[in-house]
This record gives C-alpha cells, sequence and structure tokens, in this order.
C-alpha cells in the first residue's frame, strides 16, 4: 500500500493530469443507485425546478468523487488519499440531452506538509464555472 | 428558528454494524467511471498491498450519509429538511475502508452557525470497525437556506 509518485518527484506547483468526464442522467441514476442518495432533484426535473433550481443537478458527491479520483489516479494509491474536503459552491446542472455535463478536473501540488505529505488543490469546473471551491486533498506520498 | 449552540457536541448512539462488500464497492466505483482494479479484483488489490478490494475515499458517504440521519431526526434540531443543501463535506481516512470491514458508524454535532438568516449544521460521523479500530472520520455541513 503506498503511492507511486514519489515525494521526491514532487514540488509545489506539480500538475496533476487534467481530467474530463461526462456525466448524463443515467450517471446520476447509477451514483443514487452506488451512493443511497435518492433526493428527488437529483433525477426529477419537475420537482427541481419546483425548489428553485435551473433543473435536474447532479449529486455533489458525485462531483466530488470525479474529483477525487484524479487524485488517486495521479497518487497510483486510493490509500494515499488521506484527507479530502470540498465544498459545494455551484450546482452542476445535468440537463435531459444525452449529452450531460462536462466536470474538468485540474490540480495541483500547493503544499508539502510533514511526513511525505503534500496538499494538492482542485479546481473543479462545469461549463467554465467553478462547482466547487476549497477542494482540497492531502495526499501521502 | 436559529439552532441552540447548546446541541454542539451532542453524540447520538452507534449504528448497528454495515458489513462492506466487494459488490458495493465495485458498485460504487462503476457510478465514478473508476475502473482501477484495487476496487474490484482481489487480487490486484493484494498486490497493491492491501488485503482485500479497497473502496473508493468517497465511498464513506453510503455509511456516513445513512447515519447523520439521526440528527436531523431528533427533535431538538430545529431545521427544516426540505430546505436542506449541502454544503461542504470533510473526510479523514485512517486507512481505506475494504471489503470485509465491519463498521459500526457514531454521529455527533460538531458545529452549528447561523449566516444571514441561514441555519449551518456540521454533523460528524465517525466510522470504526466493530472492535474499536477507526477507520474514517466525515464531517458535513448542511445549510438550511432561510425562509
Amino acid at each position: 500500500m503506498a503511492a507511486v509518485v514519489r515525494r521526491a518527484d514532487v514540488e509545489v506547483g506539480t500538475e496533476l493530469p487534467a481530467q474530463t468526464s461526462q456525466v448524463t442522467r443515467a450517471d446520476l441514476v447509477r451514483y443514487a443507485g452506488a451512493s443511497g442518495d435518492f433526493n428527488v432533484i437529483h433525477w426529477n426535473e419537475r420537482v427541481a425546478t419546483e425548489v428553485g433550481l435551473p433543473g435536474v443537478i447532479a449529486h455533489g458527491m458525485l462531483t466530488a468523487g470525479l474529483a477525487a479520483r484524479a487524485v488517486t489516479a495521479w497518487a497510483g494509491d486510493p490509500g494515499a488519499l488521506v484527507e479530502y474536503s470540498v465544498r459545494f459552491s455551484r450546482p452542476v446542472v445535468v440537463p435531459d440531452d444525452g449529452v450531460g455535463a462536462e466536470v474538468v478536473v485540474a490540480g495541483r501540488v500547493a503544499a508539502l506538509l510533514d511526513d511525505d505529505r503534500v496538499r494538492v488543490d482542485l479546481t473543479v469546473t462545469s461549463g467554465g464555472e467553478k462547482v466547487l471551491s476549497l477542494a482540497r486533498a492531502v495526499v501521502q506520498l | 428558528m436559529a439552532l441552540d449552540p447548546g446541541l454542539v457536541g451532542r453524540s447520538y448512539p452507534p449504528s448497528v454494524v454495515y458489513e462492506v462488500g466487494r459488490e458495493k464497492i465495485a458498485e460504487f466505483a462503476r457510478a465514478l467511471g473508476d475502473d482501477d482494479p484495487v476496487y474490484r479484483d482481489p487480487e490486484a488489490a493484494r498486490a497493491a498491498g492491501h488485503p482485500d478490494v479497497v473502496a473508493p475515499p468517497t465511498f464513506a458517504i453510503v455509511l456516513s450519509l445513512g447515519a447523520g440521519e439521526v440528527v436531523l431526526a431528533d427533535p431538538d434540531v430545529a431545521i427544516d429538511y426540505s430546505r436542506v443543501v449541502h454544503g461542504e463535506q470533510r473526510f479523514v481516512h485512517h486507512r481505506p475502508i475494504r471489503a470485509g470491514d465491519r463498521l459500526v458508524a457514531t454521529a455527533s454535532i460538531e458545529a452549528v452557525r447561523s449566516v444571514a438568516g441561514n441555519d449551518m449544521l456540521t454533523t460528524r460521523v465517525d466510522l470504526a470497525t466493530e472492535d474499536g479500530e477507526p477507520v474514517c472520520r466525515a464531517s458535513a455541513m448542511l445549510v438550511a437556506r432561510g425562509a
């Protein structure tokens, strides 16, 4: 159980490979079942608009999970992600058009911590707008 | 109605045991479009140094979501659930969750705040094995938008 990336390989500013995911309504249904989060705003357009949303929105934790995937793929070990925090700043609206919404994840090493840990700051956008803020991962290298 | 600051620190009884299954982990990884074999192939997981398949880091939400409901069900927690949105989420992992784990979730209230008519409630769910080994701490900040 160890990260593939070594502490000696990274410095402040090291960038993670960019990751782009397409999120469709089918993905929301799949995530609802996998996570147990059946909140209606993630699958019912009528209810979503009734509560003032622009439409059906992705689960925040689906977006956060996609962003975490970029970190674990880079580190080479899911166990390397020891701390993870996100703020949900803007919903990802997923239209029922067969195309869905694009979620783009970029990340860079923002700080070197003790014990071969680094802090990775993530920038997560959809349609050019930030959907997560203060998305940070502490990675054990 | 603003939340009572005296709620901070309130703790709830531990959940029943949740047994983590390989299929549930694989299903969750699939929902994230993650094809890392350590999430579905026990041999690949062992080759990577894990005792069995491990779960993606955000899998903890599966347990913490359910465990946190006990807080919202508390009659002293005056929060309008229909106006609640997920504001923030944080995980601290002591080790990855893995297939075969028998986990117990203990919920508590970490913080309450009122800002500009919005109530903010931070729940904390500690996940540990039934033998008491700490596995993960999940904190969720929920915002009830003011009417």
